[in-house]
């Protein structure tokens, strides 16, 4: 009843010309840039934030924008996926290896429009699991204490890196070196300046809006540079077809589509994991519930719907952890936490106090952009499926100069925009040896906290390392923590890797059996 | 061969974390911790975690030679002068040059990649300094 009425309240907040607008562009651009490969959540809210920060929005219109943007792609990866067999961002993969198929055999139509209804119901349903289960964490969190706080942190970071990464050394390399960026500037326990080398422009930190956009971003655009790929991903509008599926076989994808926003949300909920982990689990499990006939790889649509509603659902899911703990669950979710910590708003349980407008109207802005998205993504699929025919030369240079803009929005100065080079191209060289950027993210993101909550934690305990370890709480986080981050070595089933030689190899299938 | 060259690199790093951590100085104020205590911490991680990528490294990346390498050093290059020189230069005038560049190099005909720097910048300016308002660096022409 509660969360009914605070939902009541969100939807007053949410329901202005202004923040609908926002709701509206966010879809927009979402969908573009979730469709464009080369764009995705991460790198395309990453764009954004400069610019929602620059232009003075309030905390509600940018984040009401900027999850519209992250939902928008969630449903645009899978245009290209479809159309193409070529990813339009990661969560998609796992869509091309029956929706291409299915798109082979003129059924592409039907397969945007079936993905649409699941990414539909996918986020819608994760969305409202948001609404309950967020509140209910908070009471959780509210017992939580320096000690446990930090835990937490390690818990993520253990998490991102045992599930989602292929090399745990690299995964705790990138996590290490993200807070270690963090901790430059003046300390905010005691006022000396640290790790700055007498560089008055370091005093202040490392703006984590530079290192975002320079590691997602440019990064981005050094790789296209470097493969000087600079063509269209389509050649010719592609043909799409009827998109209205027949009622039996959205009712034939119902049992999908369930199952899979289930697993989905539970995957993003889980610190650390994401959408991509989302869709890979819904389609694997859907593929050994109902694969009976093996048809699944051949364009069956049930492996359309599974990894659509599955990889949306986590997007809802991984905003649980990040609103309620203030630790996000993914890549985007992490730089979702950087809107909010740029406009002074400290996620976590008292978000849900100090703040309900901005949480209950995020909630209620993301169910409306919701039905706004479906539009798009189905009567208007053709539109947008027009974007593929936009040539990344044009493309890139483009997001590279918006970049810039941003970052010289936030502060004028050109030591920031130097910075930000600075860190396209550390993020090139570390995208090449396989090192994940999120972990550096989340480091630079969570640093101080995370360092503050151990400052606390050991002041109250008198300098007693022992206290970390002090409640049943604390030492519950840590086993989970260090059983995320060891397991997976010794199981040797890495979700990443599995995914990876998952879709090579069903795809390479599929190559086969078309003959061609 | 390039992973144990980067466990090298992040070794010489957490050492010279580690140094630069060592030269904090305390202020008036203290806690238990202290400044130094967790940047020690992180430095070792980093230490540790690099020892593991050089004693097990993956398979070596693939790293662009000759033309591309060059490619990529002109890229970066003409973006730090971009960030360098876009407060004296002004928005439109800097944006235009590297614009240009940038598509020419992804494979636009050198016309084309004139036109559309000009274009491309115009557009940004329209779109982010006259119609929302977004303060973009001012050169000596005023654009």
């Amino acid at each position: 009843m509660d969360t009914l009425i605070a939902l009541a309240g969100g939807f007053a907040v949410a329901l202005t010309w202004q923040n609908l607008f926002f709701a509206l562009i966010g879809s927009a651009l979402g969908t573009m840039m979730g469709a464009l490969p080369g764009l995705g959540p991460a790198n395309g809210v990453a764009i954004l934030i400069p610019l929602a920060f620059s232009l003075g929005l309030g905390p509600v219109p940018a984040l009401i924008l900027l999850t519209s943007v992250y939902y928008g792609c969630m449903y645009g990866g899978r245009i290209s996926s479809i159309l193409l067999n070529i990813p339009g961002d990661e969560p998609a993969m796992m869509t091309c290896l029956d929706g291409y198929p299915m798109a082979r055999n003129g059924r592409a139509g039907e397969a945007l429009s079936l993905s649409g209804y699941a990414s539909f119901f996918g986020s819608f349903f994760a969305t409202i699991g948001l609404a309950i289960l967020a509140p209910q964490l908070v009471r959780i969190a509210l017992l939580f204490g320096p000690a446990e706080y930090f835990a937490l942190f390690a818990l993520a970071f253990a998490t991102l890196g045992g599930i989602s990464s292929t090399n745990q050394a690299k995964a705790a390399f990138a996590a290490f070196l993200g807070l270690m960026l963090a901790m430059v500037g003046v300390d905010t326990q005691t006022g000396t300046p640290r790790l700055t080398m007498g560089e008055i422009h370091l005093y202040d930190g490392i703006d984590f809006l530079v290192v975002i956009v320079g590691l997602f971003a440019l990064s981005e655009v050094l790789i296209f540079i470097e493969e000087r790929h600079g063509g269209a991903s389509a050649q010719q509008a592609p043909a799409i077809g009827r998109i209205v599926p027949s009622w039996s076989l959205v009712r034939h994808c119902m049992p999908a589509m369930t199952r899979s926003t289930v697993l989905g949300f539970l995957a993003g909920v889980l610190p650390g994991a994401g959408a991509s982990l989302g869709s890979f689990i819904a389609y694997a499990v859907e593929k050994k519930v109902s694969d009976r006939d093996g048809t699944f790889g051949k364009g069956d649509p049930r492996g359309v719907a599974a990894p659509e509603a599955g990889n949306n659902a986590a997007a809802g899911g991984a905003l649980v952890p990040m609103l309620a703990l203030g630790v996000p669950g993914s890549g985007t979710t992490a730089v979702l936490l950087a809107v909010l910590l740029a406009m002074n708003i400290t996620p976590g349980p008292l978000l849900f106090t100090n703040n309900p407008d901005v949480v209950w109207g995020l909630i209620a802005a993301l169910l409306i952009g919701n039905v706004m998205l479906l539009i798009m993504n189905i009567p208007m699929v053709s539109l947008f499926a027009r974007v593929l025919l936009l040539p990344s030369r044009f493309l890139m240079p483009v997001v590279a100069m918006i970049s810039f803009v941003g970052v010289y929005g936030i502060s004028g100065s050109n030591f920031d925009m130097m910075m930000m080079v600075l860190f396209g191209v550390l993020g090139w060289a570390l995208r090449k040896l396989d090192v994940p950027l999120v972990p550096v993210v989340l480091g630079v993101l969570l640093g101080n906290e995370m360092e503050v909550n151990l400052r606390r934690a050991m002041t109250i305990s008198d300098g007693d390392w022992s206290v970390l370890l002090a409640s049943p709480l604390a030492i519950g986080l840590w086993s989970i923590a260090i059983a995320g981050f060891v397991l997976p070595i010794f199981t040797g089933a890495m979700v990443k890797r599995r995914m990876k030689a998952t879709a090579v190899a069903e795809s390479a299938i599929a190559e086969m059996d078309r003959g061609d | 061969m390039s992973d144990r060259i980067f466990g090298g690199l992040g070794l010489l790093f957490s050492i010279f974390y580690i140094w630069q951590a060592s030269l904090v100085e305390d202020s008036f104020m203290t806690d238990a911790v202290g400044p130094r205590t967790f940047p020690y911490i992180l430095g070792a991680g980093l230490a540790i975690a690099s020892l593991i990528i050089i004693l097990r490294p993956d398979a070596g990346a693939h790293w662009p030679a000759g033309r591309q390498l060059f490619e990529l050093a002109m890229a970066v290059a003409v973006m730090g002068i971009y960030a360098w020189f876009l407060p004296a230069v002004g928005f439109v005038i800097a944006t235009t040059l590297a614009s240009a560049y940038l598509t020419w190099r992804l494979g636009t005909k050198p016309a084309t990649a004139v036109l559309f720097g000009i274009g491309s910048a115009a557009g940004i300016y329209v779109v982010f300094k006259l119609a929302l308002g977004l303060s973009l660096a001012t050169g000596p022409l005023g654009i």
